[in-house]
């Protein structure tokens, strides 16, 4: 027990799992931007990153240059998420939350099916992004460059997610129909074009994440992203569903703990990590249904 | 500035009918009334011609427009304007931003600027409490932030449901005399109301609905004739 707990807030851990809260955090942001706006539990979140990770790999196998692949990566999500939100999500919104949760479902099958039948079960290898996998030393602690990559990205999105929905008009159109759409719409707020922009934003935070994510796990399989997106979704919920700012910090939490459990249960116990994680959940939810981080109702915008 | 105008409005909750026929106006500067028991089909009136609920049949005008079958930010992009029952601002949001998300529905512009000077010259308030969460407003304070948001869309109709719900009588008078002011600036007012005499004596026409259909047109002269209109109430 004790080698447990020294494991866990060794300061290498410690690093690594901040970082890999950092990505969840970003997961959680493009999940609970659109729960907010469209009250829509995207499940086919983490089949974008998916997609991405695949357009990744594809620009690899062909030796593109690494800006080509991201541009590539960014492309394929951000068409996906619009033909998402246009011939799903939008057609969709009037329908009961369950309806729209299922149609994310059978989107996420869709695509996962589609990559097994151009990739294969074994997939691709995303290989160009890998250097950043090499450690530079800070101070007596080795900390891999996509640590820091994922921690300095990750809150240079934030920072600019918050300007953008606190200092533009559609960001305060979003912050509005996250809080009450109808009432939105009354007064102008073109509800369309509210949601396409958020699903766009999320498209955006799933296409970082697929970089980053094929950095730290090069081989893409149609699962790719999969069991990531269902610790993401537990985060949001443990953290908050309703609010943006506690989604967000559920999702950090999930990541920095499932970092902090990884790093510290020894390697041949890894598999009662998903177990310990989701154990963690059911006690979290039981002691705070409405989330961890949210203090009250009505006290913290959605958005 | 149009006029509004409704056309045989036929609006139902699953079978059952809730506005039957009914036909009315509103021109530039004039206030129309609209009174009568709950359940009588007055909002059900103003949610059809935002768009809120569908109509069975008649039309919706604006101008010579017709506006039935538009969304919601359509018409409010068309130029009407609906302050609705309980003011429905965004209490987390600052008194400011409602204000901004009132320029939503006017497509090129973006700053709450002149806009403002025009609604604080009515609501003084407005200035005071700029930078307050609207939620932190009281009840009176909140109805003139949901009317001066409603004006920074520089609507041609302004509809307001029952305004003077819930408010001291001080606040009532000055709403009421607000809409007068309204009005005289050239901007149509339909008003859903409960406080029956005083929507009389304001409006040039004032109708009275019961059971969704249009029952009496009272005007000022008819406001100290309680009799006629408690029996339009109970018809």
């Amino acid at each position: 027990m004790s080698s447990f707990v020294r494991d866990a807030l060794d300061l290498q851990v410690q690093v690594d799992a901040i970082g890999l809260g950092a990505i969840f955090a970003l997961m959680a942001v493009g999940i609970g931007l659109v729960f907010g706006v469209m009250r829509l539990v995207n499940f086919a979140y983490g089949q974008l990153v998916m997609a991405g990770a695949f357009a990744l790999a594809f620009a690899s196998d062909r030796d593109w240059p690494v800006p080509v692949g991201i541009a590539l990566c960014f492309a394929v999500v951000l068409v996906l998420s619009l033909a998402m939100e246009r011939v799903v999500f939008r057609p969709l919104r009037t329908q009961s939350a369950a309806v729209m949760l299922i149609a994310t479902f059978a989107v996420a099958f869709l695509l996962q099916s589609i990559a097994l039948l151009w990739f294969g079960p074994l997939g691709r290898t995303a290989t160009s992004l890998v250097q950043l996998n090499r450690p530079v030393s800070v101070g007596s602690v080795d900390v891999r460059k996509i640590t820091i990559v994922a921690i300095v990205t990750a809150a240079v999105c934030l920072l600019l997610l918050i300007a953008l929905l606190n200092r533009t008009s559609i960001g305060l159109h979003m912050r509005a129909a996250a809080i009450d759409s109808q009432t939105a719409r009354l007064l102008g707020v073109r509800a369309n074009l509210v949601s396409t922009v958020s699903v766009l934003i999320a498209g955006v935070l799933a296409a970082v994440v697929a970089v980053m994510l094929t950095v730290q796990f090069p081989t893409v399989t149609p699962t790719f992203a999969l069991q990531e997106t269902i610790l993401v979704l537990a985060g949001v919920v443990v953290g908050g569903m309703t609010r943006l700012l506690s989604a967000t910090l559920g999702g950090f939490l999930i990541g920095y703990v499932s970092g902090v459990l990884g790093g510290a249960l020894p390697s041949s116990q890894s598999q009662y990590l998903p177990s310990l994680v989701f154990g963690l959940v059911i006690l979290v939810l039981l002691v705070r249904p409405d989330g961890l981080f949210t203090r009250g109702r009505g006290l913290v915008e959605r958005v | 500035m149009s006029v509004l105008e409704i056309r045989d409005l036929e609006v139902a909750y699953g079978g059952v009918a809730a506005v039957r026929g009914l036909s009315l106006s509103v021109a530039p500067g004039e206030v129309v009334g609209l009174i009568g028991p709950n359940g009588a089909g007055k909002s059900t009136t103003l949610h059809a011609i935002m768009g809120l609920v569908p109509a069975r049949s008649g039309d919706v005008l604006l101008g010579e427009r017709s506006l039935r079958g538009r969304t919601p930010e359509a018409i409010a992009r068309s130029g009407i304007a609906l302050v609705p029952e309980g003011r429905r601002l965004f209490a987390e949001l600052t008194v400011e931003e409602n204000l901004r998300l009132g320029l939503a529905a006017r497509p090129r512009a973006s700053e709450v600027g002149e806009d403002v000077a025009d609604v604080v010259e009515l609501f003084p308030i407005v200035e005071e409490f700029r930078q307050r969460p609207a939620g932190a407003l009281s009840g009176g304070q909140q109805q003139q932030v949901a009317i001066a948001r409603a004006l920074v869309a520089r609507p041609s109709i302004l509809m307001l449901d029952e305004p003077s719900l819930g408010l001291a009588p001080p606040v009532v008078d000055l709403v009421f005399t607000t809409l007068q002011a309204i009005a005289e600036r050239g901007i149509g007012v339909l008003l859903v109301e409960q406080r029956a005499q005083r929507t009389v004596a304001l409006a040039a026409r004032t109708h009275v609905l019961a059971n969704g259909e249009l029952r009496l047109t009272l005007t000022p002269d008819d406001a100290a004739d309680t009799d006629r209109m408690v029996a339009a109430y109970l018809s």
